[in-house]
């Protein structure tokens, strides 16, 4: 005879997802739930896989830009910029100084887009709504710059393998100083909406917390690491474009908890408007693309009257160059951490291969250890911090 | 970007440095493109990145990336790249080594825990199978998929796909059918790429027929 203290009460599973507003695009986790408390977490990905890396074997190296975009798809020109170097250290090249510049002051306008994006959708996933009401002003903002140097208000493709595009229009860089003189009081109202605020901080301090070492085991990077203590910024430990020539600082948190890496992400807001002054301050004058008609096409003007300048047009635009065979790493600080893009090329006009190295991806392994012990309600409080956008975690 | 002789010197010698310490399981250190690379044997990959890691002289904490390219060539197929990161030298490493459809490759769950993803994704990607690992599952593609996508005999269209059919009120899979067929252009150019003597060239140089 059994009595009731005998009875087992097995674990049962709870499928979040993978429509979800709290999953910030197609998650699927399943969790096993003992009572109210999670067990183990089990996320199921792939639901928007591309199959990005396969496409670009079959794409030359100038029509595999706008896959880039189109990885994580907050904050495009990082992930360009990734590319564009791989590709030029392959060939050897290496862009105009204005280039670097424009480069610099376009990814840290991209990590301010990124990091209100994740900072307004993760507090409303907490509950809060206004910030995410306050923060799409400002990303329209951005977007008009956006729009202003390439045409395209998200999808760029304006970071290329030898410098941008096209060269800023007239006045851009006015407009964009105005706007940043003026954003640091959106971040005071934001954290006036949030860094204090007692249900905010109900939600997040102490929930989902990473120790150093941990967030080293499981290849944490960009502010998720930074938030648990380990001041690691590739934009100082390895600089690339002119990072070397700007003075800023790296923000770090002490508890690795959801709140330190809200934090973090607010200073590094505040420490991208310092580089983006520095950058208008410094921008230099002269060309944004190499001058090798065999890499990037020449101006359209001189296309009108020059057959040699024709013949490279077309033959870019078909064609386009062949890169020496080789293979290369290259990494930058996207803002949700390393993105890294590594190719393989066997000497002809397409990558052999191209793997990216999505930070997302990595974090996203992460929920597992960070919510064992947790309540359910926290899923969506962890999994807005760590900043997760399922265009690069599926690729 | 154009990287300095002091740093090609350094890596150099930790390149060296790591050849000399594992002497049974390092087969070459190479540095190309301000980048060291290491081949490994196969078998030893666990204690090589466990070396790595705990070594003072290396301190490669953090595996940043495993990827698999394919070489359909090659004796061995597969090569497995594991990108390394030293946050105390900051200093990168790339260890490789080769493996094919059959040979299981160890598992470094054990020594990184990101491991685990990385190595399902090559496994669901390539075909590779990882020895001793915790849950070695497909991870990217469907549910049921059949195929390994990133082999470079995988077709780029795959050979399923997927619609919403009203009759049956489900979603079915049918095979992939293409209104034009997909075009490959070949633009490794006919004219470069000739070196064999063609029928007159003896006149351009002058010998009498």
């Amino acid at each position: 005879m059994s009595t009731t203290a005998d009875v087992e009460i097995e674990n049962y599973t709870v499928n979040f997802g993978p429509q979800h507003p709290a999953a910030h695009g197609v998650l699927r986790l399943v969790l096993e739930m003992d009572g109210e408390v999670i067990d183990r977490v089990d996320p199921h990905i792939g639901l928007l896989h591309r199959g990005t890396e396969k496409l670009i074997e079959y794409k030359t190296y100038l029509q595999a830009v706008p896959y880039f975009d189109r990885l994580d798809y907050v904050s495009p020109m990082n992930q360009e910029q990734a590319f564009a170097i791989a590709v030029e250290r392959l060939l050897g090249i290496e862009p105009p100084p204005r280039a670097k510049y424009i480069r610099m002051l376009f990814c840290e306008l991209t990590r301010i887009l990124n990091h209100i994006m994740n900072i307004a959708s993760y507090a409303m996933d907490v509950g809060a709504m206004t910030p995410f009401l306050w923060t799409f002003e400002e990303r329209e903002k951005l977007m008009e710059f956006y729009d202003a140097v390439c045409g395209a208000r998200m999808h760029a493709a304006y970071v290329r393998p030898g410098g941008v595009s096209l060269d800023m229009p007239a006045g851009l860089p006015e407009r964009i100083r105005a706007w940043a003189e003026k954003f640091p009081k959106v971040i005071d109202d934001l954290e006036g909406l949030l860094t204090e605020n007692r249900i905010f901080k109900q939600r997040v301090v102490d929930i989902g917390r990473v120790s150093a070492a941990e967030a080293i085991a499981w290849g944490f990077t960009g502010p998720n690491l930074r938030a648990s203590g380990v001041p690691w910024d590739l934009r100082k430990a390895q600089p690339y474009d002119g990072y070397d020539e700007i003075d800023f600082d790296i923000a770090i948190g002490k508890n690795g908890d959801c709140y330190d890496r809200y934090l973090v992400r607010v200073e590094e807001m505040r420490q991208s408007i310092r580089i983006i002054m520095q950058c208008l301050e410094k921008m230099p004058t002269g060309p944004v693309r190499v001058n090798d008609r065999k890499i990037m096409s020449p101006p359209r003007a001189e296309m009108k009257s020059s057959m040699e300048a024709l013949i490279h047009h077309f033959k870019l635009y078909t064609e386009g160059y062949k890169v020496p065979a080789g293979e290369v790493y290259a990494a930058v600080e996207a803002p949700k951490g390393e993105f890294g893009v590594y190719i393989v090329s066997d000497g002809t006009n397409r990558p052999y291969r191209c793997r990216i190295r999505a930070p997302g991806f990595i974090h996203l392994q992460g929920m597992d250890f960070m919510l064992r012990g947790h309540m359910l309600p926290d899923v969506p409080a962890v999994l807005g911090s760590i900043d997760i956008v399922f265009g690069e975690v599926d690729r | 970007m154009t990287t300095s002789p002091d740093t090609l010197e350094t890596l150099r010698e930790l390149g060296s440095y790591i050849a000399s310490a594992l002497p049974n399981d390092v087969l070459d250190t190479a540095v190309s493109g301000g980048e060291l690379a290491v081949r490994v044997h196969r078998a030893s990959i666990v204690k090589v990145l466990t070396h790595l890691r705990d070594d003072s002289n290396c301190q490669f904490d953090q595996l940043i990336d495993i990827c698999g390219v394919d070489y359909p060539d090659a004796e061995e197929r597969f090569e497995i790249v594991y990108h390394l990161l030293s946050m105390k030298q900051n200093q990168r490493l790339r260890v490789k080594l080769t493996a094919d459809e059959d040979t299981p490759v160890p598992s470094v769950c054990a020594v990184f825990p990101c491991a685990n993803w990385l190595e399902r994704e090559v496994w669901d990607m390539y075909g590779v199978f990882f020895s001793d690992h915790p849950d070695l599952r497909r991870i990217l593609t469907d549910y049921g998929f059949d195929g390994h996508p990133l082999r470079k005999d995988f077709p780029l269209t795959g050979y399923v796909e997927v619609r919403y059919d009203e009759e049956r009120k489900r979603v079915i899979y049918e095979p992939v059918k293409l209104t034009q067929d997909f075009r490959n252009f070949d633009f490794l150019s006919p004219w470069e790429g000739l070196r064999a003597a063609l029928p007159g060239d003896e006149k351009a140089t002058g010998a009498k027929p």
